[in-house]
């Protein structure tokens, strides 16, 4: 296990940057280039390198879905990712170049089965080539179900048996009790979200990820603070579903399954986690509310921080981090 | 945790000490809630002092919530007076600046509850 890369880090829907938005960077940016050396390639990397993400780039908008990068000498590691969401799609399409071909198992670990994490699944090409496999693997019972029932009539026109012709395998794990898959030591563990969700923690050779997003985290259970720090505790990275406001989550939005970038720096703070990741990105925040939240995640960590620092990231479409 | 009241006409005046956290929130709870509900049962106002509190986590801004909440349905009156600086960025953070009224001094905050617990304040302080 040597990283991670984002394929989904919108939550609830997916999004797209309007022409609008776009129009709005792309003044921002010939202003900020006024004056500047732009006559070589050179100069407009250095140009750009220089400019505030939500400027030079975007957040991006496919719903959830996370690669586990596996340490690959060999180079026929199989694939391993959190969650179906409309990411999926992407990453299927970088699959089949990078490895043409080439029959490959794909392991996918399921959150929950909310159409933002399942959504991807009928888009999966490699999963209509013969010889590759995609096993799914979650805890709830209707994992199957769930997967079958949103490509039938009349929401989708073509079947998953038709599709996949048997390709495609599920797997039920049992919480709290740990699986080796792929070359990962895997725990999953019950969340708090409607029609509940699972958080899920890979080890391997020394290096521990945390995945735990759609996770609402009540205040006033000290017990649930403590399950979710052990589950936490010295990970190298916890993706963190981070989606309200602390003041939202536990007002108006109360009861909705999600949490905050606060509970999140608490909790890694508590658990001495090393870097934590911020993923389920609120949908009507463009690039510009992202940035602030993270800018003030990042102060936050500062000025509560104990003996260690905690990073702190914002997860973005195409975002690889080392573990 | 220390917390010390004082009345200032119909406004109360309730200032916590040190650090509200998971260790000291629930004491804050058990200390708040029937001061809140005197004061939602006169109608009157109460003001939090935070000028000794030094860090405030996501536990003990539920209680403020739950605070503001309970005053609210009573049509009482809630602020919070005197952050200090950490608190008040925590504050900002985490919204919190968008759902309680929050006043600079406490001065300020006895001004807007009311010109008897201003002149009290004052009345209290020149002694």
């Amino acid at each position: 296990m040597k990283g991670v890369r984002f394929w989904g880090t919108r939550g609830s829907l997916p999004v797209a940057l309007t022409a609008a938005g776009l129009g709005h960077k792309l003044r921002e940016v010939l202003r900020a280039a006024r004056g500047q050396p732009i006559a070589t390639d050179a100069d407009i990397e250095r140009l750009l390198g220089g400019l505030p993400f939500a400027l030079a780039g975007t957040y991006g908008g496919h719903s959830s879905c996370v690669q586990i990068q596996i340490d690959d000498t060999g180079g026929g590691a199989d694939y391993v990712l959190c969650d179906m969401g409309s990411g999926l799609r992407a990453f299927g399409q970088a699959a089949m170049a990078e490895r043409g071909g080439k029959a490959q198992t794909f392991h996918i670990f399921m959150s929950h089965l909310h159409w933002d994490h399942i959504m991807g699944l009928p888009f999966f090409v490699p999963g209509f080539i013969p010889g590759n496999r995609v096993i799914v693997y979650g805890s709830h019972r209707e994992l199957e179900f769930a997967l079958r029932r949103q490509q039938e009539p009349p929401s989708f026109p073509v079947g998953l048996d038709i599709i996949f012709e048997g390709r495609v395998e599920f797997r039920h794990l049992e919480p709290g009790v740990a699986h080796e898959v792929a070359g990962l030591h895997v725990t999953t563990m019950l969340q708090r979200h409607a029609g509940d969700s699972y958080g899920y923690r890979f080890e391997s050779a020394g290096k521990v990820l945390v995945y735990s997003t759609d996770s609402e985290h009540p205040l006033a259970d000290p017990a649930h603070t403590e399950r979710f720090v052990h589950f936490f505790r010295d990970a190298d990275l916890v993706i963190f579903d981070a989606m309200y406001s602390l003041a939202d989550a536990i007002s108006f939005k109360a009861d909705w399954g999600h949490s905050s970038n606060v509970v999140g720096v608490e909790l890694c703070q508590l658990a001495n986690v090393r870097h934590l990741c911020m993923t389920h990105h609120e949908p009507v925040f463009d690039d510009t509310a992202i940035e602030a939240v993270l800018a003030e995640t990042r102060r936050l960590e500062e000025i509560t921080r104990g003996a260690t620092a905690l990073r702190v990231s914002a997860a973005y479409d195409g975002l690889e981090l080392a573990l | 945790m220390h917390v010390t009241t004082h009345q200032f006409a119909d406004t109360l005046v309730v200032a916590p000490t040190g650090r509200i956290d998971h260790r000291s929130a629930a004491e804050l709870e058990a200390t708040l809630l029937p001061l809140l509900a005197g004061a939602a049962e006169r109608q009157g106002a109460l003001v939090l002092d935070f000028a000794e509190v030094e860090y405030i986590s996501s536990v003990g801004l539920r209680v403020l919530m739950i605070a503001a909440r309970q005053m609210r349905a009573a049509q009482a009156r809630l602020s919070v007076a005197a952050l200090q600086s950490v608190v008040a960025e925590i504050f900002s953070i985490s919204r919190f600046d968008k759902v309680l009224v929050v006043h600079a001094t406490l001065d300020e905050a006895l001004a807007q509850a009311s010109d008897a617990a201003l002149a009290a304040y004052r009345a209290r302080r020149t002694a």
